[in-house]
């Protein structure tokens, strides 16, 4: 036994001692849990698992340590009222938005981080990672690097004219029809539930096929193909603020539909659709990604993440993560907005979970 | 006094805290309470004051989001707060039981009645299952349920509101419990069927000689049921004593003025005579349906200027709907609506401005009337913007204008949104909008029955000043014949779409009515406890039966 | 019973229609190809002759409802026409590729359903300890990873660093019932990461809900023991959106199988489906898009069916 197995065992050990001391239950339940688990992986996997727990637990603390910095920097800078609200973030939410920042900045300012142009050959096929490239060359000996800090650029922001374009179509008519009811209602939802019965990466792969892969074809199909989803929640959102007998008093004053939209209903209606936008990007961002993968969503030599998978993939066969690296940044941005999502749904829905 | 070993239940200093906001606030602050055996404690308070909550913590229970934090409830020799749950669980059902406000939603959608009426004894071993049906249809018999043999057998959305909820007293019955929890039992229901549930409840109870805690915020209710009562007031005990006394001679400033209540009433004003003059609005023949189903059937009545028509009946009888109809929302199948003479387009989006700003209404539920994400200036200010185009500085004094006519301090409440304010505040902003409008006519809505009495009281005299001062006309819908007698003066009862009687207040309070106005007026409960006593006398016991399978 | 035959009934018939409305869809989203759909095929560099044959074979010269009216016809007794490319015909090409796809979704659900239930109603149970929070964060990352991400993880460490299972799920005819398993691991362990997160999320806001019914707290005030709230008061009401979450997922995973399929090289109707879409053989494309298309709407159905039949309220009618 070498001194990192015994220094391994002392330290949850004692930590645990402590919970149950200090009478954490839970906290001793997950610390005692992970010494019980650790035994296991211990005699199955060797050092190298116990290796692997640390460094993950390590990681996690890092990244815990990180967002708590994060949310007390935003609660600081922030105004009197967004503050309170931050307070009651969790520390996955604050991660969340730690994350989202960091690719903001990527995207933005890509030329300046990036130090080799989008597609610029700077060496040969594959070549492994050294002081000038940090993550190696691709396929074409493009710098790794350089394209993921593109991609940030290109994927994110396809995704985000995707997501705003299905959202304007979806949170329109979705409001329309809640304010106007009768046949414009029922003839928008018939076409939703029409739309939403194929699966929506057949349906993606069905309209590629036959109007090409151009940019502009595919926000213009995603768009279309998610935005039933945001048609159904703002028609049950308002759905819920129509029939408020404060709508029924503006309708009898003789008020028109776009005055009810605009100052009785959305006002009402935000929380969840922001917390649906968010949702809505991760979709979009995954169908996108898929297609990508597949060759058949933005082509190159634009720099992409899914499209970078798919080039890159043959190097998993030799045991090498490079290819995971963009799949890992798409699963990263996807896992923090739902994050974000999930603290403020649980916020807007207030304590009926408890 | 009772001896002290009679004492069933005791609670001493009971403190409960709640989960909102991130942190646990104190919501019972200290109650006292001792229970006899066989004695029925009457809770009384208004929303807000604790009373199920306290009623729960007597069965050691607190609902998720809440904690008993501190006092001791000692029940029968057993102190509940240190009691492990597996031993209270022992003790819900078969020597404490429940009976909650909405039998409906509290009865298992997926089992029979009488299978979940027979789960606690067949689980306690008190009774085999035979032996436990057979008791249920009995106990079904003494509450007097139509078709006692076989109505157990049937799923609870089969069976109306009022059995079931002498279903579910059965069910409590179940193990003969030494105690009971009535959280609200009737308040759900019509007064008619009240009745039932009442007189039902009240001779279990004494057949078996259980203790009860009833719960309830209806006064006269209390005064039926209770030996004692105890009056609470935001988690704190105002006062406690024989209901006898409490209700001759009640110390407490507070507890005065709940009784004080009913006592407002202003005289009643005669339609005029003079010819020539025209009711402002006038109902006439008007059927309407939802969908195939009729539910209105050629109701005709008028509304004077000034003067105030109550519209009086239970649930269903078509009261709203007729309102609906008068504001356009629902056109009429036939008959038409007129308006000062004139008749009116059956659509409201058919109508004019100005017939549109002429008819105004005020709603039963403050909370949803008041869009909570606009400012009360902008509520208020928006009619006034809207029908007549008041702009800037003229609009802002138009609305602390009307602030001031609602007793509300304009400099306070200009800048604010109706979550930041008070039920009865909330109301009286929802007045002040239709009061923008410079109406003639104002439908009431249940205006008054989701306040609390004292607060419903102040909206009553403000309705009643704003109508001298502007020369308004109502249009009241309510159930509660209270609200009628103190502000109305005409009445009209309706019953399944139908106006079954109308006519001057004085009269309509005077006999001989048609019959269902008799039923309606004679079961309202009043305050004087042996009014339920003398009313089944009257009616003899049979009529409760056969209400009942109505 | 009437009143549950004519809601079935009804629900069907909506289920048939949605089907005849997609299979519109399909068939003319094709016909709205900007110019002449043989030219689109061949591309510029055909000679008139070959667009014209091809013209010929697709028999575009009948008006398209005819030709529609032809194809759903020949769909329904299986018959989906000819590969423009291959020249092979479209239902030989897929069939068994179709039950290949089958079983490898098959073989995902059986894995995931009974556990992401289960695990469901634990986490209801333990709502708001950590134990729900650290399972709620790890759901939340699983749902979040694309399907490709999480096939190349386990590729990577199950197979090319251990070699427990092989990373090319390649199929042939003579293979036992347990290598068959054993190949296709890999791609069924996937699926089954990212269905049952989605599942276990939802079981357990079904169960959240149901418990808050006030029902529940009736048998609790009863003193019935938790293990029998949940058995017997909360189960019988709680089958409804449970049939729905497993619908739910089961018509999530024929998506998920398209990208799975490519990662691990499976010959199932996805890879054949994006094959077709790049190589633009429009009859292939439609017969799966097709196939896809209906499974997705008969599950669907199923779950409503499921949870009409299972509603005590129209069980019993009044």
């Amino acid at each position: 036994m070498s001194t990192f197995v015994i220094g391994y065992y002392a330290l949850l050990i004692g930590a645990s001692c402590l919970a149950a001391y200090f009478k954490k239950r839970q906290l001793f339940l997950l610390i005692f849990s992970l010494t019980l688990i650790s035994f296991v992986t211990g005699i199955v996997g060797g050092v190298g698992a116990l290796r692997f727990i640390t460094v993950a637990a390590g990681l996690l603390a890092l990244a815990a340590g990180v967002s708590y910095a994060f949310r007390e920097f935003l609660i600081i800078i922030a105004s009197d009222g967004v503050a309170k609200e931050l307070r009651t973030a969790p520390l996955t939410a604050a991660f969340g938005m730690f994350v989202i920042f960091t690719y903001a900045i990527a995207g933005i300012f890509a030329p300046i981080i990036a130090p080799f142009g989008e597609a610029e050959v700077i060496s040969s096929a594959f070549a492994p990672a050294d002081e000038n490239m940090l993550l190696g060359a691709d396929q074409l000996g493009r710098d790794m690097f350089s394209r993921l800090i593109y991609g940030a650029r290109n994927t994110v922001g396809l995704a985000l004219v995707a997501t705003s374009l299905a959202f304007i179509l979806g949170a329109l008519t979705g409001l329309l029809a809640a304010t106007k009811g009768g046949w414009f209602d029922q003839l928008m939802g018939r076409v939703a539930d029409v739309i939403m019965s194929v699966p929506s990466l057949i349906f993606a792969l069905l309209m590629l096929s036959i109007f090409g892969t151009s940019l502009f074809v595919i926000v213009i199909i995603v768009a279309l193909i998610y935005s039933p989803r945001v048609f159904r929640l703002t028609r049950a959102v308002a759905g819920n603020v129509v029939v408020m007998d404060y709508i029924e008093a503006a309708k009898l004053r003789g008020e028109g539909n776009w005055y009810l939209i605009r100052r009785e209903i959305l006002p009402n209606s935000t929380a969840p659709l922001v917390a649906e936008f968010g949702l809505e990007f991760c979709f979009v961002f995954l169908l996108i990604a898929g297609l990508s993968f597949l060759g058949l969503g933005i082509q190159p030599p634009t720099a992409d993440w899914g499209s970078m998978v798919r080039e890159n993939a043959t190097l998993i066969s030799f045991g090498e993560l490079t290819p995971l690296i963009p799949a890992a940044a798409i699963a990263l941005l996807t896992v923090s907005v739902n994050f974000v999502v999930d603290w403020m749904l649980f916020r807007s829905s207030g304590l009926k979970e408890v | 006094m009772v001896p002290k070993k009679d004492v069933l239940l005791e609670v001493k200093d009971l403190r409960i805290e709640g989960y909102s906001d991130e942190q646990w606030i104190e919501i019972v602050h200290g109650v006292d309470l001792t229970l006899h055996k066989g004695e029925v404690l009457g809770l009384i308070g208004e929303s807000g004051a604790g009373k199920s909550t306290i009623g729960l913590a007597a069965m050691g229970f607190a609902r998720d989001g809440c904690r008993i934090s501190g006092g001791s409830i000692e029940f029968d020799g057993m102190e509940l707060t240190t009691t492990p749950e597996g031993d209270l669980r022992a003790l819900r059902g078969s020597r404490i039981a429940y009976v909650a406000q909405s039998a409906a939603a509290s009865f298992n959608p997926a089992h029979r009645i009488i299978d979940q009426h027979t789960e606690a004894p067949i689980q306690y071993r008190i009774q085999k299952r035979v032996e436990a049906q057979e008791d249920a249809m009995e106990l079904y018999h003494r509450l007097r349920l139509p078709n006692p043999d076989e109505i157990g057998f049937r799923y609870p959305h089969q069976v109306s509101g009022g059995q079931l909820q002498r279903a579910m007293t059965a069910m409590a019955m179940a193990c003969r419990p030494d105690l009971i929890i009535f959280d609200e039992p009737t308040t759900a229901l019509d007064v008619t069927t009240q009745i039932e549930v009442l007189a039902a409840i009240r001779d279990i109870v004494d057949q078996f000689n259980t203790a009860a805690i009833y719960i309830t915020h209806d006064l006269a209710v209390v005064a039926q049921m209770a030996d004692t009562i105890k009056v609470l007031l935001k988690g704190e005990e105002v006062e406690e004593a024989p209901t006898e006394q409490m209700l001759d001679a009640p110390s407490e400033d507070y507890t005065k003025s709940l009784w004080a209540v009913r006592s407002f009433k202003r005289p009643q004003k005669e339609r005029p005579t003079e010819a020539g003059s025209i009711p402002i609005v006038s109902v006439k023949n008007v059927d309407a349906a939802y969908g195939k189903i009729k539910v209105l059937d050629d109701v005709s009545f008028d509304i004077y200027p000034g003067m105030t028509v109550a519209v009086v009946g239970e649930s269903g009888s078509g009261k709203s709907t007729t309102a609906r109809c008068i504001t356009g929302l629902l056109p009429p199948t036939k008959g038409e609506i007129q308006f000062n003479g004139e008749s009116l387009p059956p659509r409201y989006q058919d109508r004019t401005k100005d017939q549109l700003r002429q008819a105004q209404m005020i709603y039963q539920m403050a909370d949803t009337a008041l869009n909570p994400k606009i400012k009360i200036s902008e509520i208020i200010g928006r009619p006034a913007q809207f029908y007549r185009g008041v702009r800037g500085a003229e609009l802002k004094n138009r609305v602390d204008e009307l602030l001031d006519l609602i007793e509300l301090d304009p400099a306070k409440f200009y800048n604010r949104y109706p979550p930041e304010l008070s039920g009865g505040q909330k109301q009286r902003v929802g007045i002040a909008r239709a009061l923008a409008a410079d109406p003639s006519f104002i439908i009431c809505d249940e205006v008054t029955s989701a306040l609390d009495q004292l607060v419903a009281e102040g909206i009553l005299k403000l309705l009643d000043k704003l109508q001298e001062d502007f020369n308004l006309a109502y249009m009241f819908i309510t159930h509660d014949l209270a609200t009628v007698r103190s502000i109305a003066d005409e009445v009209v009862v309706m019953q399944r779409g139908k106006v079954v009687e109308q006519g001057a207040k004085d009269e309509m309070f005077t006999p001989p009515h048609h019959p269902y106005t008799d039923l309606l007026l004679s079961s309202v409960p009043e305050m004087d406890p042996n009014w339920l006593t003398t009313l089944l006398e009257e009616r003899g016991t049979d009529s409760i039966g056969e209400a009942a399978n109505v | 019973m009437g009143d549950i035959l004519q809601l079935v009934l009804k629900r069907l018939g909506l289920g048939v229609v949605t089907l005849l409305v997609i299979s519109i869809l399909i068939f003319f989203a094709v016909e709205l190809l900007p110019g002449d759909i043989a030219q689109a095929v061949l591309g510029q560099a055909a000679t008139p002759e070959t667009v014209a044959a091809l013209r010929e074979k697709m028999g575009l010269d009948q008006p398209a409802i005819l030709r529609y009216f032809q194809w759903l016809g020949g769909a329904l007794t299986g018959d989906f026409g000819v590969s423009l490319i291959s020249g092979e015909r479209v239902s030989e090409a897929i069939s068994g590729r179709f039950i290949n796809t089958l079983f490898l979704a098959t073989y995902a659900a059986v894995i995931a359903v009974p556990i992401s239930i289960i695990l469901g109603v634990i986490v209801a149970l333990l709502r708001n300890t950590l134990f729900d929070r650290v399972a709620n964060v790890v759901t939340l990352t699983s749902i979040s990873s694309p399907e490709f991400f999480l096939g190349y993880i386990l590729i990577l460490y199950l197979a090319v660093k251990t070699n427990y299972f092989p990373a090319i799920a390649s199929l042939s005819t003579d293979m036992s019932f347990g290598e068959l398993l054993h190949r296709t691991f890999l791609p069924a362990l996937t699926l089954v990461l990212v269905v049952t997160a989605h599942m276990m999320r939802m079981t357990r806001a079904a169960i959240i809900n149901l418990l808050a019914s006030p029902y529940i707290e009736m048998a609790r005030l009863k003193g019935v023991p938790p293990w029998k709230v949940i058995v017997k008061h909360a189960l019988p009401n709680a089958w409804a959106p449970i049939i729905n979450v497993v619908a739910l997922n089961l018509a999530y995973l024929i998506t998920g199988v398209v990208l799975v399929e490519v990662v691990f090289v499976y010959p199932g109707v996805g890879q054949l489906l994006v094959d077709a879409v790049s190589k633009r053989d429009f009859p292939i494309v439609q017969a799966c898009c097709l196939i896809f298309a209906a499974t997705f709407i008969l599950l669907n159905l199923a779950a409503d069916v499921g949870s009409i039949l299972t509603n005590p309220r129209l069980r019993h009618p009044k």
